[in-house]
Order: structure tokens, then sequence, then C-alpha cells
């Protein structure tokens, strides 16, 4: 589904990515992982068309993305989740939701969509009209995923959507996003938290210095606590 | 002094002029302060594309003889001109230092300046009040002039019109929430190039509709934009770079202070814009509305 092929970025003149290989099959959860700086993150936002200097190929249902403005690749049907969340300041939950439908599919009803996402995030309806920024760290997190989700993307890039989020709300993320896999949604998952990662993928790769080094079923990772050791000890 | 001569009245008609001098503040600052806060480019040029906005009324009445087509097409012709300085001169410089675009706007105001004296010379033109905005009427605690009255009517138009605009519409959304975050709105299949075109050709507009308004107000010269600069400066350092609140609080309150000053201490009213804002300085640093340590 997603082909990513020999894949390099720049920052400025450091070389982050190198040749970098994997691809994301149609209706997986993929895991992407390893150490802080081994260029997961990169990874993203090259799909996403964040990174000005990249080289290489990346394919989205046989669409080269690389070619294309950064706002040209959503409507291929990519939702990404930034690691930072990106909740815009001084709009409301709401407002913040309707960015994720400016440029969605017209057969998309603005009142049904976020309806539906209200019945998705029971937290987030209670605060439709609040100032997004406002709410705790959970609920932005949740936020973001909503507003990634509310144009109905076939793909999600989540970038550490874990981090900084209370046990109980990981967990209903979890659920969450096996139940979007369910509806056939994929999902690749960057993740430092990989014991939960991995318990939620079908497939993980690990990165390193920005290329792959290993990649497998999850169930086969999580029994391999070597590898792990290896390539994912903070 | 005479302060004997100094009654109540004369204070509330000074006080209305000094709305109708802050409205043409406003409509300047604003389009400075949207420039900067959605492109991030300090526009040098703007006091000149005020002037060129006097001139292009001037253009417009002398063919059409109507004033409300200069008042109309004036701003458009201008704010078109803005969209292709923006797309063919600016938009290039994207990805390099901010103060390359800022060069950039600085020596357009002196292309615009040598343009406008090419084309219409260097002498002022007259710019005749239209007959039908002509005259005064009783407010009650005096006579007013017409024409100021409808200044501020038009800027208040405008005014809710970018209110209605920015606070209930999808392109209002994607304004706002351009301003603070543009990387997520490419993310979200927003072309965020093509906003920056629209939100500088408006920019461009509002000073150039400013200069049609001032122009029965004070002379048209090639020269009117270069004061104008400053003042506008001055009202959004004042009101909070970027700021559009802080825009129009500070423009009106700037064109009362320079107005009660002319009253109290003529030979002070010049200055007085800059002791104003000296003042709000010591006080907020970051401006009426603006946020410490922000740009935007």
């Amino acid at each position: 589904m997603l082909e990513i092929d020999g894949l390099d970025a720049w920052y400025g003149a450091s070389h982050v990515l190198h040749g970098l290989t994997f691809a994301v099959r149609e209706g997986e959860i993929l895991a992407l992982i390893g150490r802080n700086g081994a260029g997961k993150t990169t990874t993203m936002k090259a799909v996403m068309g964040l990174i000005p200097k990249v080289g290489g190929r990346v394919r989205f249902l046989g669409q080269d993305l690389l070619g294309r403005p950064a706002h040209g690749r959503f409507s291929l049907g990519l939702g990404y989740v930034p690691e930072d969340r990106r909740i815009v300041p001084g709009l409301t939950v709401r407002e913040n939701l309707k960015l994720g439908l400016l440029r969605a599919p017209s057969t998309i009803r603005e009142g049904s969509a976020i309806a539906e996402i209200a019945e998705t995030f029971p937290r987030l309806a209670e605060r439709l009209d609040q100032v997004a920024v406002t709410m705790s760290g959970g609920e932005q997190q949740m936020l973001a995923i909503a507003r990634a989700l509310i144009s109905r993307p076939k793909l999600i890039l989540l970038d550490e959507p874990s981090e900084g989020i209370m046990p109980v709300l990981v967990e209903e993320m979890g659920g969450l996003f096996v139940s979007l896999r369910e509806r056939g949604v994929t999902l690749l998952l960057v993740e430092q938290n990989v014991e939960w990662a991995l318990n939620l993928a079908d497939r993980a790769v690990i990165i390193d210095q920005g290329v792959v080094v290993h990649e497998s079923s999850a169930a086969i990772l999580r029994a391999d606590s070597e590898i792990q050791d290896r390539y994912c000890a903070v | 002094m005479d302060w004997g001569s100094l009654d109540l009245e004369l204070i509330a008609m000074q006080l209305f002029s000094g709305v109708a001098l802050g409205a043409v503040f406003v409509m300047l600052a604003l389009g400075l302060s949207i420039i900067f806060g959605m492109l991030g480019i300090v526009n040098f040029a703007h006091g000149n594309v005020f002037m060129v906005g006097a001139y292009a009324g001037v253009f417009v009445m002398e063919r059409t003889g109507s004033f409300w087509a200069a008042l109309l097409l004036g701003p458009l012709l201008v704010g078109a001109l803005g969209l292709l300085v923006e797309r063919f001169l600016i938009r290039p410089l994207a990805g390099r230092p901010p103060d390359d675009a800022l060069l950039l706007t600085f020596g357009l105001g002196y292309v615009l300046v040598e343009g406008v004296r090419i084309l219409f010379g260097s002498d002022g033109l007259p710019f005749a009040t239209p007959e039908e905005l002509s005259g005064v009427v009783d407010l009650g605690v005096g006579f007013f002039p017409i024409f100021r009255i409808f200044v501020i009517g038009v800027v208040a138009l405008v005014l809710v019109a970018l209110w209605v605009g920015l606070e209930r519409t999808k392109v209002g959304l994607i304004v706002r929430a351009g301003a603070r975050d543009p990387e997520i709105l490419r993310v979200l299949g927003v072309d965020i190039e093509r906003l920056w075109l629209w939100v500088f050709g408006l920019g461009i507009a509002l000073a150039a509709l400013g200069g049609v308004l001032a122009a029965p107000m004070r002379s048209v010269n090639p020269e009117m934009g270069n004061v104008v600069l400053g003042e506008a400066f001055a009202v959004t350092v004042i009101g909070g770079m970027g700021s559009l609140l802080g825009s129009v609080v500070a423009g009106l309150l700037a064109g009362i202070v320079v107005s009660m000053t002319a009253l109290l201490a003529p030979e002070m009213a010049s200055i007085a814009m800059f002791a104003f804002m000296a003042l709000v300085l010591l006080v907020r640093p970051q401006g009426l509305f603006g946020k410490p340590g922000l740009g935007a």
C-alpha cells in the first residue's frame, strides 16, 4: 500500500535517512520502532511532504508521492498524527476537527462526520466548543487522532501517540487502533513504547541510523528480546 | 494657549476627527498586520501602496467621473497588482532569510514612488470630496464633515465584513489556522501558498482603500506614503504585531491621540503618535494585544 524504496532525507547538511526501504501492507498495523534519532519521525515527515530535501521513491496506492506537494498527498487518503500533535491554538475542538474536513471528499458531510467522531471520542464530544489547547495532553492527542480520522483516510501515520498519556488512555487508544484496523484502515505506528506497539501490531520494522535493520511479524519480534535490546533500548 | 476656548463641544468634535483619522490608520495597520501575521513579511512598501491607492482612485475618478467607481475599482486594481507582486517577486524568495523579502518591499516602495512620478508627475493632484458627500451635518455638539462620517462608516463596514469572513466562513478558518500553524494545514490538504497569495492581495487592497478614503482629506502626491508608513508601523506596534484586533483598537486610539494633540498642542501633533507608542511599549513591550516573545 505504501512502498518506501531507497528513501534518503536530509535536515540541512545532516543526512538522516540512508536508502530506507520497507512497505506497509493494506489492512495491517505496522509498528516502526527504533531508538531516539533513528529516523522514525523523519520517515513520516518525508512521506507527508514536510522534509524539503529527500531522494528515492515513495509510492502510495501506486501513486508517486515525492513528486507531489504536501497538500496534494492528503486527498490520496493519507492521515497524519504528528508527534507534537499540532493542535491549533486559539481554535475550538470543533474548529480543529473542521480543519480535517477542509479538503476531505465532498461526500463527507460536516454534521454527520463530527457526530460520528463524537461517538468514537466521547471525551471530545463534551468539549466541542472548548478552546482545544486548554484540554489535557491525552485529550489533545485524541483530538489529533480524530482530526486525522475525520476525513476517512485509508492509511494513518501515527507518531508516538502514547507519549505522555495516562496508561488508561493508552489502553483505550490501543482498542481504537484495533477497531480501526477491523474497519479496513491501515496504520503505521511509530512508538517508543515497544511492548504496547508490538502487542497491537501485525508486523514490525526496526530502523537504526536511517536504515532498516529488522523486519518481521510482531509476534517474532516480541519473542526475540535480544534484537529488542540491541535496537530499542533507550 | 487659550484654555478658555476649550469647551466640551470642541473636544467632542476633535474626538470625532480623531476617529475618522484613526479609521484610515486601521485600514493601513490591518493590511500590514495580516501580511506580517500570515506571510511573516514586514511590508516596507505599505505606505507607498497607500499612495498608489490614492492615485488609482484619482485615475478611476478621472476616467469614470464617479467617486463610487474609484472607491471600488481603486483598491481592486492595486490589490491585483499586489497579487502579481506576491506571485512573481515575493514567492521566489520563499525559503530564504526574511530580510530578503523585507529588502524587496523596501525597494518596491521606491519603484512605486518613481512609477507614479513618471505616470502622474511630481506635483500633487487635487482629489475633490465627491459632491454627494461634501458639506457638514449637525451632530448635536457641532457641525461635522459628512465625508469623515462616511469614512468611518466604510471602515466599519469593512471591519464587519472581515470579522464575519474570519469567524464564520471556511476560508476564515483556514486563515486563522494558517496564521498559527501553516504546516498542519499542508498536511490536511490545504494549498498554503495560494492562501498567502490572496492574503497578500487583501492586505494590499486594504491599504489602497485607505489611500482612496484619505485622498479627499489630504493632498495626493507621490510622497504622501512616506509619513504614512511610519504611522502605520507605529499603530501595528502599539496594537501588537500580527494582532488584527490590536490593529483596530490601536488605529482608533492613535487617531484620537493625534487629533487631541493637534487641539491642545498643535506643534506636538506630528510626534504625538510616536510618543504614545513609546508609552505603550514601556508598559507592554509586546503591544496592547500582542503575545510576549511571539512575532504573530
